[in-house]
Order: structure tokens, then sequence, then C-alpha cells
């Protein structure tokens, strides 16, 4: 099917140029106004139900909002902090600033206080809307740090009553006084609105890095629109997806997914309940556009695992022996290859008994197009999701891109690449295996940091990625290594990649986070986190006794596990000449999980592996000075931002590493 | 004590307390020989949190049966929106409007959150059977309309995850909150908790003080509660009952309470005569 957007915008824009409003997010708002009238634009579950709006009711509450903004004394160019997780209001709040010419900027919602200080007086936000008494309190308690900030917007009331109502306004309020003052300032708004076009800023976007401050992304009408707009015609996305919105909304995905596609295209965008509720609402929603990252289809296969488990004897072997057939031919079957007549009949059987009740348990049952990205994917996950008929695939992208980079087209899905170029965009690699690109979706500039777009982006628009990959020959797909500044060597000067390590481990479900160590050092080693869900059950059936995460993590029998598990990675570095000098000959299972509270990894749940080998130095000289065990004191923040400390003993797990041949050579 | 008169006070967070909502005058209560409560007095006002607080076997307990008409005393009177309350069977006091929740809760483990909360809303339920049964008319009118407060009450207490979920299958201090959602779920005019927080870790406890403050905040809901964990009862209460062995020791503001000779010996355990 031809995409139908695309198709109509043509037909609009030829009667009048006037009438081709599509150059900003609040014009694309009109147009769904009056073409979708009728049609959902949002749903949200509150009070166990699904309360639904229209795009004409969307745009009645988007407007009322906007012009309460105007009464509020927003300016054009303003800048507005927009904290809370996926509910209407807060997508509402972005289009309504925009429509008054101001910028937003979402920030996660669960940072701390000090983090949304530093963003917030980076752009002298002078508003801020926000969720509920949290975040308020969060603004309050920093708030001798912005001097900038003049008003804040809060949706949920609750526990607010009492608190100094100068600067704090109700959401509703602010809508309620934008009626009111209708006729004063609609004239005001639309002279606004009318002068956004491709190169007004659409939204400004917090890049979390693993390394130092965050970075404003600068992102222009042009680029999201064109970014949306390509992207939605590469998968063929109309006005009938139906998306769950429930990534943090300071992410440049959610952004792109649940604003710039939605209002391409004119599809509707589901908030779930809470984000306790996801799964269930999930299921009920049933999305036929599903986005991830893959640490939720890895918890979403463990936990399926884990509940086969304990399934009944006769539901395990029909799993088992039905999994075995999707794994053999499922995935042949989605790409619309041959497959023999009796394996369609076995598949077919299965899909009735095994993979359609399973994958309306996962709420995947009607996905068509789903996407996994931000970090490499399990190939044993993979395929699981893609061996139930499960269209998931993966693409590779980032803030500065307005997402889109690489993607995979239909039938041309795999486990170790990102596909080819987005439409749209051209990919080259440089001479030290940096992969650039350049296209529309590309970002203006880094808010107040020219430094950094100068380095980050060239006077020809390429903008460097900071990942290291190549092209593979024959299928033209895109094959990311590492993180290009990761990429290191060890003290013998061969090519060490600490990533590509870690995911091997990770792939292991009992492993929930791995840090490997090795640049400029002889051998490698490693820290691990394990997987509370996945190692408590496992515990459990073992009946091994644990009060804490901590006791868990210090296990005799649990080191034993992730010792086993860590020799299988290093058999398979072991079969890879590049690569088998990264075996891991000793580890450590950390005592605690790292946690972006405590700075050790990003928002977006990276490692930071320059704050975790400071943090952690004791430790990591014990790894290589040869002790045994280490005694051990760290910081950890509460989620209220108080700090505390653990300490405890570590036990360092030696790991036999397997021979290869040109490991031997090297160690003689 | 705080100034006080017949149009109540202001609390120092500024809020307006209002005037006498239930008084209990000269209560004795005996068991017998035992002598659970003796010659208690004091007043709940409207739009506060009101606690009674004392060692174990204070007579704590037996002081909110009494006002729940669990018990009825042996002396004394207790008044209830500005009249005496006769003798009442428990389900009397709850359609007044004087709602409960238990120390050991009291739910039904084999029925989902939801089921369990719409418990709550029986006293305003009043299709017959066969309506009820057949799900339609007035029935099913009745239905919506009561869950729209139950959902409410679930949003409330943030436990929308758990609507389904059968009560027996939750842990120790949701089923604390499943308690308090189906005793908000009735919109009592006073709500009587029996030691909300007992055997909570602090953060449970943290919780549940943050519902207990909103409750009243947000729906106006006097409280009257029991806690022998003095730390959380000081930071919530308005005003405290300090009772030891049945009888009154003390009654005032957290800090009067704190500063009297005979609460601090009753904590602290002196000999008595």
């Amino acid at each position: 099917m031809e995409d139908a957007g695309i198709r109509e915008e043509r037909n609009l824009a030829q009667p009048s140029p006037a009438a081709d409003g599509a150059r900003s997010i609040p014009a694309l708002l009109q147009r769904n106004a009056s073409r979708f009238a009728g049609r959902h634009a949002y749903r949200e579950k509150e009070y166990g139900i699904w309360q639904t709006w229209t795009w004409a009711e969307a745009a009645g509450e988007i407007e009322a909002l906007a012009l309460g903004l105007i009464n509020l004394g927003v300016n054009e160019g303003d800048f507005i902090a927009i904290i809370g997780r996926n509910r209407p209001h807060f997508y509402w709040s972005m289009v309504a600033a925009q429509s008054v010419g101001a910028i937003p900027v979402p920030l996660y919602q669960d940072a701390a206080a000090e983090e949304m200080a530093y963003v917030m007086d980076h752009c002298g936000a002078r508003f801020a809307i926000v969720e509920d008494q949290e975040q308020v309190d969060k603004l309050i308690e920093v708030q001798d740090r912005l001097h900038q900030l003049e008003h804040i917007i809060y949706v949920d009331p609750r526990g607010l009553r009492k608190y100094d109502h100068h600067k704090l306004h109700r959401f509703i309020d602010i809508q309620e006084q934008g009626r009111a003052a209708h006729y004063e300032f609609i004239e005001d708004l639309k002279a606004r609105r009318d002068k956004l076009d491709y190169d007004s800023i659409c939204v400004m976007l917090y890049t979390s890095g693993t390394t130092g401050k965050p970075k404003g992304v600068v992102l222009s009408n042009r680029n999201i629109i064109e970014a949306s707009k390509s992207s939605a015609g590469f998968d063929n996305l109309t006005r009938d997806e139906e998306v769950l919105a429930y990534l943090p909304m300071a992410w440049v995905g959610d952004f792109i997914f649940s604003i710039g596609q939605a209002y391409w295209c004119g599809f509707c965008v589901n908030c779930p309940e809470s984000a306790d509720t996801m799964q269930t609402d999930l299921r009920e929603i049933g999305p036929t556009y599903y986005f991830a990252p893959p640490r939720v289809f890895e918890g979403q296969l463990t936990n399926v695992m884990i509940r086969m488990e304990d399934a009944s004897r006769f539901k395990k072997r029909m799993f088992d022996h039905f999994m075995a057939v999707a794994r053999r031919v499922g995935p042949d079957i989605l790409d619309g290859k041959q497959v023999g007549g009796m394996d369609r009949v076995r598949y077919a059987l299965g899909n009735l008994f095994v993979f359609g009740p399973l994958k309306d348990t996962l709420g995947l049952g009607r996905v068509r197009v789903g996407y996994t990205a931000g970090e490499a994917i399990g190939p044993e996950i993979f395929d699981f999701y893609r061996s139930l008929g499960i269209n998931l695939k993966q693409l590779y992208g980032q803030t500065e891109a307005s997402v889109f980079i690489t993607l995979q087209p239909d039938g041309e899905v795999r486990s170790d690449t990102v596909g080819v170029p987005a439409p749209g965009v051209e990919v080259r690699i440089g001479e030290n295996g940096e992969v650039y690109y350049r296209g529309a979706g590309t970002f203006e500039y880094y808010y107040k940091n020219e430094e950094s777009t100068k380095k980050t982006k060239d006077a020809d628009g390429w903008v460097a990625t900071g990942d290291a990959g190549f092209f593979e020959e024959g299928s033209g797909h895109l094959r990311i290594i590492d993180r290009a500044k990761d990429v290191g060597k060890m003290s013998d000067g061969k090519l060490f990649a600490p990533k590509y390590v870690e995911n091997k481990l990770k792939f292991f479900p009992n492993i929930l986070e791995a840090v490997v160590f090795g640049n400029g050092r002889k051998q490698c080693t490693a820290f691990v986190n394990i997987d509370l869900t996945a190692v408590g059950n496992w515990a459990e059936r073992n009946n091994i006794g644990y009060a804490s995460y901590q006791e868990l993590a210090g296990h005799p029998q649990v080191l034993e596990m992730i010792r086993g598990h860590v020799e299988d990675v290093n058999r398979s570095l072991a079969s890879d000449p590049m690569l088998s000098h990264c075996q891991v000959h000793r580890f450590i299972v950390l005592h605690k999980e790292l946690d972006a509270d405590d700075g050790e990894m990003t928002r977006t749940r990276k490692v930071r592996r320059g704050v975790i080998s400071e943090k952690f130095e004791d430790l990591l000289v014990a790894l290589y000075d040869g002790s045994e065990e280490v005694f051990t004191t760290t910081e950890v923040t509460y989620e209220d931002g108080r700090k505390g400390s653990i300490s405890a003993t570590l036990k360092i797990v030696k790991v036999e590493v397997a021979v290869e041949q040109a490991a031997k050579v090297a160690a003689e | 004590m705080k100034d006080m008169d017949a149009e109540g006070y202001t609390t120092e967070d500024g809020r307006k307390i209002g005037g006498v909502l239930m008084e209990m005058r000269n209560i004795t209560l005996r068991f017998g020989g035992v002598v659970a409560i003796e010659d208690i007095s004091f007043d709940i006002r409207e739009g506060e949190i009101r606690a009674i607080i004392g060692p174990n076997g204070a007579g704590k307990s037996s002081m909110l049966n009494v006002i729940s008409g669990f018990y009825n005393p042996q002396e004394g009177e207790v008044w209830y929106k500005g009249a005496k309350r006769p003798q009442m069977k428990p389900y009397q006091v709850a359609q007044q409007g004087i709602a409960r929740t238990f120390q050991n809760i009291a739910l039904f483990e084999g029925m989902s959150v939801l089921d369990n909360v719409m418990t709550g809303r029986i006293r305003q339920m009043s299709a017959g059977l066969f309506a009820q049964a057949l799900w339609k008319g007035r029935a099913e009118a009745e239905e919506t309309a009561n869950r729209a407060v139950v959902e409410k009450v679930i949003d409330f207490l943030e436990i929308q995850h758990i609507r389904k979920t059968p009560v027996g299958r939750l842990p120790y201090g949701l089923k604390k909150r499943v308690e308090l959602a189906r005793a908000l779920a009735a919109e009592p005019s006073i709500l009587l908790l029996d030691e909300p927080m007992a055997g909570m870790n602090v953060e449970e406890k943290e919780d549940m003080s943050r519902f207990i403050l909103d409750v009243n905040d947000e729906f106006g809901t006097t409280i009257a509660l029991i806690e022998h964990d003095m730390g959380v009862v000081m930071d919530l209460s308005d005003r405290v009952v300090v009772m030891d062995y049945g009888k009154k020791i003390g009654d005032g503001s957290p800090d009067e309470v704190r500063k009297n000779q005979a609460v601090i010996d009753a904590y602290l355990g002196v000999a008595h005569d």
C-alpha cells in the first residue's frame, strides 16, 4: 500500500501553496484536526478505562493550553521544560509550546534534581510543565540555581494544595484561563503559529552522553518532519497504526514515534495507566507498530522462560516441541522464503496452540513492524521473536540524526547487522573506521556549545557517530563493532573491543550488565551484574536462600554459574581470530546494580566506563594484582537523592581461558 | 492546649479544622473484672487527624472498637454529629459514615483487589437481588457509578497494577493499602485506622504516611488512627490522645504530648503504684 499521508499531502499542496501547512508540527496538527477530525489521536488509560481524544479534541486541548501559555507570558524563543511520564498532557504541552513559538525541552522524569538543575540552567527555561508533587519538589529543591525559572505548571494536584501558588499553576487552570482569554490572544497565537517554518526549532533534546555533561541537540521542523516522512514511507506506516507510548519522553525515539510519525501519518498514540501496568496495557492495545530497546525484549523472554519452567510437563513439552519447529522455519516463513508443505502445517499448528496465545500474552499479536535499537540484541533473543512470526527488525540511529541512520528492510533482517542507510540519509565510513552520516534529519547544532558542534558536524554536514563499523560486502548492510572511543589496544597492540565481549556476556539471561576492562593491559577482566529476576528464580528452584541482592550476588553457586557463562563466552571468542585475545581471565560479580542515579550509567542505560573504573578503582586493582578477594565500600544514592554506603567483601573468580592457536603463540 | 472554640482551629500548616464531629464522654468499658477503658473523654474534630497512642495493652483498640460500635461501653456516651448515639450494631455505625481498617487485615483473600474495594460500596447499593443477578436497569447504573468511585480510589492509592490480582497473592504492605482503599471507597465521614503501619518497613511506612496525609488533604476526611510507633504519629497527627492501662494520661498537640511527664514515664517504663 502506498503511503496515504504522502500522497494526500501532495494533493493538498497543489490547489494553493498556502494550504500546504506541513512545515511545522502545529501545522500538521491543524491538518489532522480537519482531515482526521473524528479519528482517535490519543488514548490514555485512567480510572480503569481507555479515555480517548480525537484529533479535533486534541487540537482544542492544545489550543486552550497555548492560549493559556501566552496569557502566562510565554514569549517566542522561550524554553519550556517538560517533565513527566508519557501522558497526553505532555504531548499536548510540547505542541502547545511550539504553537506559541517556544521550544519544548523534555527531561527524563527519573533524573535527580541535580541533573535537572544543570539542564534547565543551561537552556534557561522560564517555564516548566511537570507531572506531580515529586517533580515540583525537585525543582523547588534546586530553585536557587534556576534564576530564570518563573512558573511551574503541574498536571496532578495531589499533595500540592498547601504549596505557595504564586508561581505554581494547575494544568487545567492554565487551559481554563486560555479558553477565557480566547478572543484576546487568538490572533496572536495564529500569527505566532503561521511564523513557524521548516527552519524553526521543533524541539531540543539533551543527550545523556556516556562522557561529560549532557548536550542540547537542537532539531528543526525540517529534521523531524523529513525523518518522520521518509521512515514512515519505508515501513508503509498509515493512519491506522496503534502505538504504545511508554519510552522516556526525553528520548528522541519517543519524540519521533509519538509526535513526528504520529502527526505525519495521523495515527493514535496510547498512553499506559502507569509504569507498572505497561504489560497489561500493551496487551489491551495490541500495537501494530512497536519499538523497544533490547532490554525490554530480553526481560520479556526471561519472563516467558521462567514461567515455562513452572508450567506443567505437558505444556512445557508442547512449548519445546513447537518452538523447535518455529526456530527452524519461522524466520523463513516471515521472510517469505520457500518452506516445505509439511513444515508449514507444523508451523500453523504451532501458531494455533503456542505462538498465537504467546504473542497475545506478550501484547505483540498485532505487531506489523517492530524495531529494536540502542544496543546490540542477542541473536537468540532476536531469533526467538522472529520465529514466533513477529516482524522484529533493527535500526541504527541517534539523537543527532533524528533517530534514523540505517534500517533493515523487510525480508533482509539479521541479528548482526543494522541494515541499509535510511531513505534520504548518506552514510560513509571514515579512515579510522568511524561511521559518518548526513541527511535531512541531521541536527542543527548543540545549544550553546559551538565547540562540540564543530567537532561532531563538519562544514559539509557530515556527522561523526562515534561508532566504529563497516559495510558488509554483498548485502550492503552496516555492521557496528563498538563505540569508536571504546575500541582500544591491549598492551601487545591487539584490538580491544569491550562492548563486543560485554554483549556476548549480556546475552545470558542471568547477566544483566557487564563491563570489560583490558585497554593497555595484558589480559581482559570484567565486572558483572546479575539479573535479580532470573537468578532469583533460579535460586528459588534450587533452594538457595538469600536476603538481599548483595547476598545473592556473592553466593558461591551463583559465582560458579556465572563462571560457566564466562567460559562459554571465552570459548566462542577463541574461535574468532580477531578477538580471541579478548577472553576474560578474571571477574568480579558486583555487590550493587549499576545505576543511573549513581552516575554509573546513562539514563538510557549505557555504561559509563570512566566513572565505573574510577569509582571501583580498588576492585579494578584487585582484578589485576592476583588477590583472591577484596573488601570495598561504595557510595550509593537513593531515589530521593539521599546518599548512603554499602560495603562487601567480594570474591574474585578466575576463569579458564579457551586455548586457540593464536593465543597459544602469543603466550609463549 | 491549642486555641480552640466551637468553630475549630487552624493547624501549623494552615489547614482549617472544623467543629466537633464526634465526642466520647466518660467512656468506661469492662470485660468482667478487667477494666479496659476507664472514664475517658475526648473529641474528634472535623477534618483533623486524631491519633490514639499508648503502649501495648493500653486499651487503644478497645477504644476504636467502641467508636466503630463493636463494643458497647458500660458507662459513658458517644456523641456523633451533635447527637447522642444510641446503642448500635457495627453495620449501623458504618451506615452513619464511619469506615475502618483492621490491625490484622480482614480482606477477602480469594477475591480480586477490585472486588474487595467494591465491597466498600455495598452501603450505596440498593438494587434488589433479582436486578443484580440480571445486571439490568438500576443495578447496571448503580454498579457503573460505584465503579467510578472505586477507580478514583484505586488511582489515588496507586494500585492500578494489581486491580485484577487476587488479594491472597499480594505482599503485606499492599494488602494494607487495599484495606485502606476499601475503607475509602465508602466515602466515610470518619476513617478509623487500626495500626496502619504495623509490621511495615521504613519505606512502606513513609508511603502509608503520605497516603494518610493525602487522603485528609484531598478528600477532607477526618481520620482517627491508632499507632504505637511514636515517631510516625507525631509527624502525622494534629492532636494526640495518650492512653496507658485504660486511662487517658495526655491529650493535645504532638509537642504538648511529647513534653508531658506522664507520657514520658509511660513510654520509658517508670514503675507504677
